[in-house]
């Protein structure tokens, strides 16, 4: 095959990446564009190994051949609660693939066509892929441990932030050490290249742990699309290094997918992007639990909210990340069908940040077989807390706090949902212990709130038993 | 005009134009599906695998072709995983069935 040829082909499949972003637009023509991406996946993996032509094409389909076995595997058995961990987990594949095909290059240029000895160009782009790669890997790695919750294993996996005295001073140190390296690493011969390359990739590694483990299990939302985005323009580094515009545009698609879900997530707990990448919130707000004086709460149970919840006209459920905790999206399921029978109108209102990634409460609700119609948008559904009768809270603390309304509060400013606006609030809830923001919530203590004290998944099935009567 | 331009810069036009793109394909993505958008692009991010089956190619097996096929195997678990799950999950995404007691 001629090298246009191949640009050629490599053109049709960067289509291809695009075609298959643009399907994401409604869950009506997904699915093409889901197909779209594997075609375009197909074209550049079938043209390249062409290029390879006669070469060790048989090592290339047995690695293969391995991964594609594991990735099926993981991909049929994975539990929907669990896809911020998947994806956390593949987001470290990418970083680690990256380094890996960096180390590569600067071992044996001429295999990808790359001059011998180095151009300083490749060199700068090859320093650039293999320390976004690295950061990559371990930042994810981290952010799986957070995401599984391995806290218990080894500490650096702990859910709550990790935090030290000069914690932010010591990256900085570190980022410019690697700097320094990498520089070395452009000017230095090919014989002597080596040293400063395999330091800078190891300050790049640390920095990933580093930059993740004082962000707190949370923000993880951010992290995750964060981590996403740098798995992008990691692939858009090699595609610089090894001149091919296909990786660059594949790469720019992927890194600006995650830079914009960042941006929404950070925009949802109106927070900027900088204090949630610096970490350690909740931690340091010690003086937010300021009024401790006596608060009364009215609580009923499951069996009171049911024939409540059954005599109303309208009832809106608030999922939060309880509700995946729990697993209790298929109880709720049922409760939303027996509701339904007794001719009331079920929404669900979904947060931006809800869960542990974006879009997290929408698949574990469509795991469940609840029709997408039903399920709204923060900004469509919020006028119509007025005119609701029962909002249900599952397992959401600080996205329905009306602190956030309240000017000088830590969370103030923060778009929330308008439960408090219903004419009855129900609030399912393990305990009365604080969200992650570590503020009180006034929406409990209101006259017209019930809590449920419980696990969702229990509480959720004696609603349907109740509802059963 | 005759000088040849600098692949950098074409790398560069390339760079920025699909910036541009993804930025106004990704903005249109229904917030329902941000999930599955991660997944994708994950998926879709593995073509670095253009760059490991390179480094796995050559004839001669040197340090860089195992290197090169450890990161075949690493990412076409990515490929897989990612396009397979995107999928599964898709599918889930269905509208109201048909009601008998509609109003």
């Amino acid at each position: 095959m001629s090298a246009n040829q191949v640009a050629l082909w490599y053109l049709v499949a960067s289509v291809f990446f695009i075609l298959a972003l643009k399907g994401l637009s409604s869950p009506l023509s997904a699915r093409r564009g889901n197909l779209f991406g594997i075609i375009g996946m197909t074209i550049a993996v079938l043209t390249t190994v062409a290029i390879v032509g006669k070469g060790r094409v048989e090592l290339i389909i047995g690695a293969g051949l391995v991964g594609a076995v594991i990735g099926s595997i993981v991909a049929r058995r994975v539990q929907m609660t669990q896809m911020p961990e998947l994806v956390a987990a593949m987001h470290s594949l990418v970083g680690m693939a990256a380094v890996l095909i960096a180390i590569a290059a600067v071992g044996n240029p001429a295999a990808f066509g790359i001059a011998v000895p180095m151009p300083t160009g490749n060199k700068l782009e090859l320093f650039i892929g293999t320390f976004v790669g690295a950061i990559t890997f371990s930042g994810s790695v981290i952010a799986f441990g957070k995401l599984a919750g391995l806290g218990k294993l080894f500490r650096l996996f702990s859910s709550a932030p990790v935090v030290f005295k000069g914690q932010h001073p010591l990256n900085l140190v570190l980022a410019i050490v690697m700097v320094g390296f990498g520089t070395w690493f452009f000017l230095a011969a090919p014989e002597s290249q080596w040293p400063p390359f395999i330091v800078m990739t190891a300050i790049a590694f640390v920095l990933g742990f580093l930059i993740i483990i004082p962000i707190g299990g949370a923000d993880m939302p951010v992290v995750i699309s964060m981590l996403n985005s740098y798995s992008g323009w990691a692939a858009a580094g090699i595609g610089f290094s090894l001149n091919n515009n296909m990786l660059i545009v594949a790469g720019s698609l992927v890194g600006s997918s995650g830079a914009i879900l960042s941006y929404i997530m950070c925009k949802a707990m109106n927070r900027s992007f900088i204090n949630v990448i610096l970490g350690g919130f909740g931690a340091a707000e010690g003086a937010a639990a300021e009024s401790t004086d006596q608060k009364t709460v009215r609580s009923g149970s499951a069996e009171d909210a049911s024939y409540i919840m059954g005599n109303a006209e309208t009832v809106v459920i608030v999922p939060g990340y309880g509700l995946a905790v729990a697993r209790a999206q298929h109880a709720v399921k049922e409760m939303v069908e027996m509701l339904q029978e007794k001719g009331v109108t079920v929404k669900f209102a979904i947060h931006p940040v809800a869960g542990r990634m974006p879009g997290h409460m929408n698949v574990l609700l469509a795991e469940a077989e609840i029709p997408y119609d039903i399920v709204y948008e923060m900004e469509d559904i919020n006028s119509e807390f007025a005119n609701t009768d029962v909002a249900l809270v599952l397992g959401a603390n600080d996205v329905v706090n009306p602190l956030a309304r309240k000017q000088g509060s830590p969370i103030y400013g923060m778009p929330i949902l308008d439960v408090d606006k219903a004419r009855t609030v129900m609030v399912v809830k393990r305990s009365m212990a604080a969200g992650y923001a570590g503020l009180d919530n006034d929406l409990f203590y209101m006259d017209k709130t019930m809590m449920v004290f419980g696990d969702a998944k229990k509480v959720v099935e004696d609603m349907v038993k109740g509802l059963a009567h | 005009m005759t000088e040849a331009i600098d692949p950098t810069v074409i790398n560069l036009t390339v760079f920025v134009l699909a910036v541009f793109v993804g930025y106004h394909v990704v903005w249109n993505v229904t917030p329902a599906l941000h999930t599955p958008l991660m997944s994708v692009t994950n998926a879709i991010s593995s073509v670095i695998m253009v760059g490991a089956i390179l480094a796995a190619g050559p004839v001669e097996i040197e340090f860089s072709s195992v290197l090169g096929a450890l990161a075949v195997g690493l990412v076409a678990i990515n490929t897989f995983g990612g396009f397979l799950v995107t999928q599964r999950m898709i599918e889930m995404f269905k509208r109201k069935a048909p009601r008998a007691k509609s109003e």
